[in-house]
């Protein structure tokens, strides 16, 4: 609850912080403290000091889980700003609003973090779309940015809708909102349920861009300007399978039976389309949105085992995801040209960077002491542990084998091509930046050793 | 796992590791080279000091634990024991040999080359003596990220290409034992260590599949028909320093994988596996036999016949007869030395003469009597004549493949047969004959080089007349092994 309330005010501070001073890196001092801020309060109410008392009727509760996806996504959010604080700056006139949409988003993802009513759901996953119809528009001048936000208002619009008609399709035959009044039981499992069921998978689907439900990612990832797509592709993606791991658990736990087929269904196109398109792409932004469509594969995978290894496995997941893209995407914003060339050379210009940018894709594919290695791992373990689907984790690490691929053609491209054939971009990188992709780097790496030290809290 | 540097497993992890991250802050050449150097005979020296201290009053002394991630069971558990020794001894051996042997001014940014090396090193030593299946996991990947780096920014013209096929085709294999180790891991009460993963016992049924999750990461990495085709490649393109490690010590980590994790994990799914496998393996080696017959490249032609070598060495194991599985250590060991001398000199000509075509070659004996002696005493070792090295492996390995079908011992037999062809071919072609126009200003080799093949050779001769102490060393790993099989 402190970090939903201290969000949202924090984001009318941003508002007003715009009047008061014109002055754009004091803006985002004040947006970095206001993270800090929710970051230590969020971490207050899980040690068991809330800050306010509201009765909400049990529509909003967190437990350890909710408390510990909180802690990521707001020191997620603390890399973001810290990493691409410079392109916020330079985005708009008024970097403030944007400063303030953001928090606003992060509000609505601790209420999808303490959910217990399909209603704070809706409400949730609205407070956190709206504001990012306008970043994706937020390059006004760009034809491309406009399309991204008018598709992406369209497609979110459309699936929030079919969320609607599932919610009302199960709130007609439970008569309640609560998942726990939902929870159906095995054999209670009416056509009008089922149908709501269905209907919110898919929209849930959407949401986290799985296929066949994935063809506005990469337009809308490719048209925005890159330090949304970061925020957009990371932080609220994970609030997106937050949502969709808590819901299912809590309301359909029990006829995981009846779903798992469909859910399969959708986890072995959206690992395949992800991973074999991404392998086409010759933009380092394409490619990204595309393999953020096989990452959503690979987390699936925890939707559908759905067992504390898969909780346990999904937390570390968003970190490792989640750290991993943003440095990748905060070096991305930098450059004009988003194409692999253009990073030709890279390293011997700025090694400190390739070396963090190395770290992120040795993350990103799953190489041990990295933090993606034991996502993986806590992925396919779950499924295995969930038992007879073995053609699923095949299919997954075949995914991730091809996913080797693409992200290798980065590293290829930083460190054994020259210079020469490549149209170069004089793109500097100041010290402060340098050194907050050395902490980036040092992160996952220490999550890569040490997964338990993230695990401990839950 | 700060606190204890009295134990020799301990110490074979430290040196390297610290010594590659020294070397990477070296600024000039030769001080890069000197501390690679330093750490890697300080290895080879504790390595050395082990072989006194193989007694079990000091297990000790040769095993160590640090508890990791208590949370999933598993630790950072280490051993050295008869399979352990042999192969770091090998490791300690070739990688100093490789570091000498590089010229000054090959290779640009040397610290980063040397740094890499000594990292490839660590992680060698990592794969070989855990005992955890996640740490054997853990370094079984990172003993490839800094060869991938090394082949590809030092390599050969198409170095990117085929390196990149080396590692995809590794990361695939290493993916599926993934499975195979989480999988077995669910079957144990939650625990890595190999103890608890010998006590699993899936049953039949899964042992049957698992037995390939494992077998496929494995057999890519030794590599054996048909899961060899990155290799010829992946060893012509890599830089010479690169290739004797890759040659030399790297493919036996899918050999070590069969005898330490494999066969004694799935004994059921192996004893029912075990002929079809070796005839596919015997195959698969007359199959590299015959192109390395058809090879102009020297390179080339080694890399087809290490396919056949390590072939016999894997068809050794799957026999499960003591006899030959004790023929397969030693040959492991054996092979690792032959293999490196023949790229050593493969080396010393190309560098000389620029090329590296059998037929652009020509009468280098005349030019060089002194490398030519040593040439032939390392291509008798790569054929098993007798009073080499090789041949006491291989004759064993051959006592076992008889003792399972003899005809399949005949058809293995032929590809020592044609082992003799290409490799006598090659000294023919490229040592004697005409001098051709390449060899015209050839210098003989230098008296550093006269040191390393001196070792080589002494190495060659003495454990192909004495190689007793190997058996003793190795024998209990070998019962340990056997023992699964006794009861089925």
């Amino acid at each position: 609850m402190n970090a939903i309330i201290l969000s949202a005010l924090w984001g009318v501070l941003m508002m007003y912080a715009g009047f008061a001073t014109s002055n754009k890196k004091m803006i985002s001092v004040i947006a970095v403290l206001g993270v800090i801020a929710v970051l230590v309060s969020n971490w207050l109410e899980f040690l068991g000091l809330p800050f306010f008392n509201i009765d909400t009727k049990g529509m909003l509760g967190y437990n350890s889980f909710g408390f510990v996806f909180n802690a990521v996504t707001h020191v997620t959010l603390l890399m973001y700003f810290l990493l691409s604080a410079k392109e916020i700056e330079s985005s708009s006139k008024t970097p403030s609003d944007h400063y303030a949409l953001i928090f606003f988003i992060t509000a609505g993802i601790s209420v999808i973090a303490g959910f217990k009513s399909l209603l704070m759901l809706f409400i949730g996953i609205e407070i956190v779309s709206i504001p990012l119809y306008v970043l994706a528009g937020s390059d006004k001048s760009n034809l491309k940015s406009n399309e991204a936000a008018l598709k992406y208002f369209l497609m979110g619009s459309f699936s929030t809708g079919l969320m609607l008609m599932g919610i009302a399709l199960l709130y007609g035959d439970s008569g309640t909102f609560y998942l726990e009044g939902i929870n159906i039981g095995i054999g209670f499992l009416t056509p009008m349920k089922t149908m709501g069921m269905v209907l919110l998978m898919i929209s849930m689907a959407f949401k986290v861009s799985a296929a066949p439900f994935h063809f506005w990612t990469p337009d809308v990832y490719d048209g925005t300007p890159t330090v949304y797509t970061s925020f957009m592709a990371t932080i609220v993606k994970a609030a997106g399978f937050f949502a969709f791991i808590k819901l299912f658990e809590t309301a359909f736990g029990k006829v995981h039976a009846q779903w798992e087929v469909l859910l399969s269904v959708i986890i072995v196109l959206t690992i395949i389309v992800g991973n074999v398109t991404a392998v086409f792409q010759q933009s380092v932004k394409r490619m990204l949105s595309y393999s953020s469509i096989a990452q959503a594969g690979f987390m699936l995978l925890g939707v559908y085992s759905m067992n504390l290894l898969a909780k346990q496995g999904i937390i570390l997941y968003f970190a490792a995801y989640g750290i991993a893209s943003i440095g990748l995407f905060a070096v991305l914003a930098k450059f004009k040209d988003h194409s692999i060339e253009g990073l030709n050379g890279f390293a011997k210009k700025q090694p400190l960077i390739a070396g963090s940018m190395l770290v992120s894709l040795l993350s990103l594919t799953g190489i041990p002491l990295t933090a993606g290695f034991f996502a993986k791992y806590y992925m396919i373990l779950s499924v295995l542990k969930y038992g007879n689907n073995l053609w699923l984790v095949i299919i997954a690490i075949l995914g991730a084998a091809v996913s080797v691929y693409y992200y290798f053609r980065v590293i290829q491209a930083m460190y054994f091509k020259d210079e020469a054939d490549a149209i170069v971009e004089q793109v500097s990188f100041s010290k402060s930046f340098q050194l907050l992709m050395v902490v980036n780097a040092i992160i996952l790496l220490v999550l890569g050793i040490h997964p338990d030290w993230l695990m401990f809290f839950l | 796992m700060f606190a204890a540097f009295d134990n020799f497993p301990v110490m074979l992890i430290w040196l390297p590791l610290v010594g590659g991250i020294l070397t990477f802050f070296m600024k000039s050449e030769k001080s890069a080279k000197a501390t690679a150097l330093f750490f890697s005979f300080l290895t080879l020296g504790v390595i050395v000091a082990n072989l006194f201290y193989t007694d079990v009053k000091y297990q000790l002394l040769n095993q160590v634990s640090y508890v990791w991630l208590p949370g999933i069971g598993t630790s950072f558990a280490l051993i050295l024991d008869g399979l352990t020794r042999t192969l770091c001894l090998l490791t300690a051996i070739v990688v100093p040999i490789a570091i000498i042997n590089i010229p000054s001014g090959k290779y640009k940014n040397p610290n980063a080359f040397y740094g890499l090396l000594m990292l490839t090193f660590c992680g060698l030593m990592g794969v070989f003596m855990a005992i955890d299946a996640l740490v054997f996991y853990l370094f079984w990947e990172l003993a490839l990220i800094p060869v991938y780096f090394l082949s590809s920014i030092w390599g050969g013209e198409k170095r990117i290409k085929a390196t990149f096929k080396f590692f995809i085709y590794t990361f695939v294999g290493s993916l599926f034992l993934l499975i195979g180790i989480l999988y077995v891991y669910l079957k144990t009460s939650g625990s890595f260590s190999i103890v608890s993963f010998y006590n699993a016992t899936p049953t039949t049924g899964e042992q049957a599949w698992l037995f390939f999750m494992f077998l496929i990461a494995f057999a890519i990495k030794m590599p054996i028909f048909p899961f060899h085709t990155w290799q010829p490649e992946a060893y012509e393109q890599a830089p010479t320093p690169v290739t004797m490690i890759l040659s030399g010590v790297m493919v036996k980590m899918g050999l070590f994988g069969l005898l330490r994790w494999l066969l004694p994990m799935f004994p059921y799914a192996t004893k029912i596996y075990a002929e079809p496998m070796v005839i596919l393996i015997v195959v698969g080696m007359l199959y590299a036999s015959f192109i390395a017959i058809k090879q102009d490249s020297i390179k080339k032609l080694i890399a087809y016949s290490s396919i056949a070598h390590i072939g016999l060495m894997a068809a050794g194991a799957f026999t499960l007869k003591s006899v030959a599985i004790n023929g397969v250590f030693i040959q492991m060991f054996n092979h690792g030395i032959n293999i490196v001398g023949l790229w050593l000199i493969a080396d010393l000509i190309e560098r000389q003469t620029g090329v590296s075509k059998i037929s652009e070659l020509g009468g280098v004996a005349k030019k060089a009597p002194v490398l030519s002696i040593f040439m032939v005493i390392i291509a008798f070792a790569n054929i098993a004549l007798p009073l080499t090295n090789a041949f006491v492996g291989e004759f064993m390995i051959f006592n076992g493949l008889y003792q399972m079908k003899p005809w399949i011992a005949a058809l293995a037999g032929v590809s020592i047969v044609l082992s003799a062809i290409y490799t006598l071919n090659m000294v023919k072609n490229v040592f004697y004959g005409e001098v051709a126009t390449s060899v015209g200003s050839y210098v003989d080799i230098n008296k550093v080089q006269i040191a390393l093949l001196t070792v080589l050779t002494l190495l060659i001769f003495i454990f192909g007349v004495y190689p007793a102490p190997f058996f003793s060393m190795i024998s209990e790993t070998v019962g340990l092994i056997l023992n699964k099989f006794v009861s089925i």
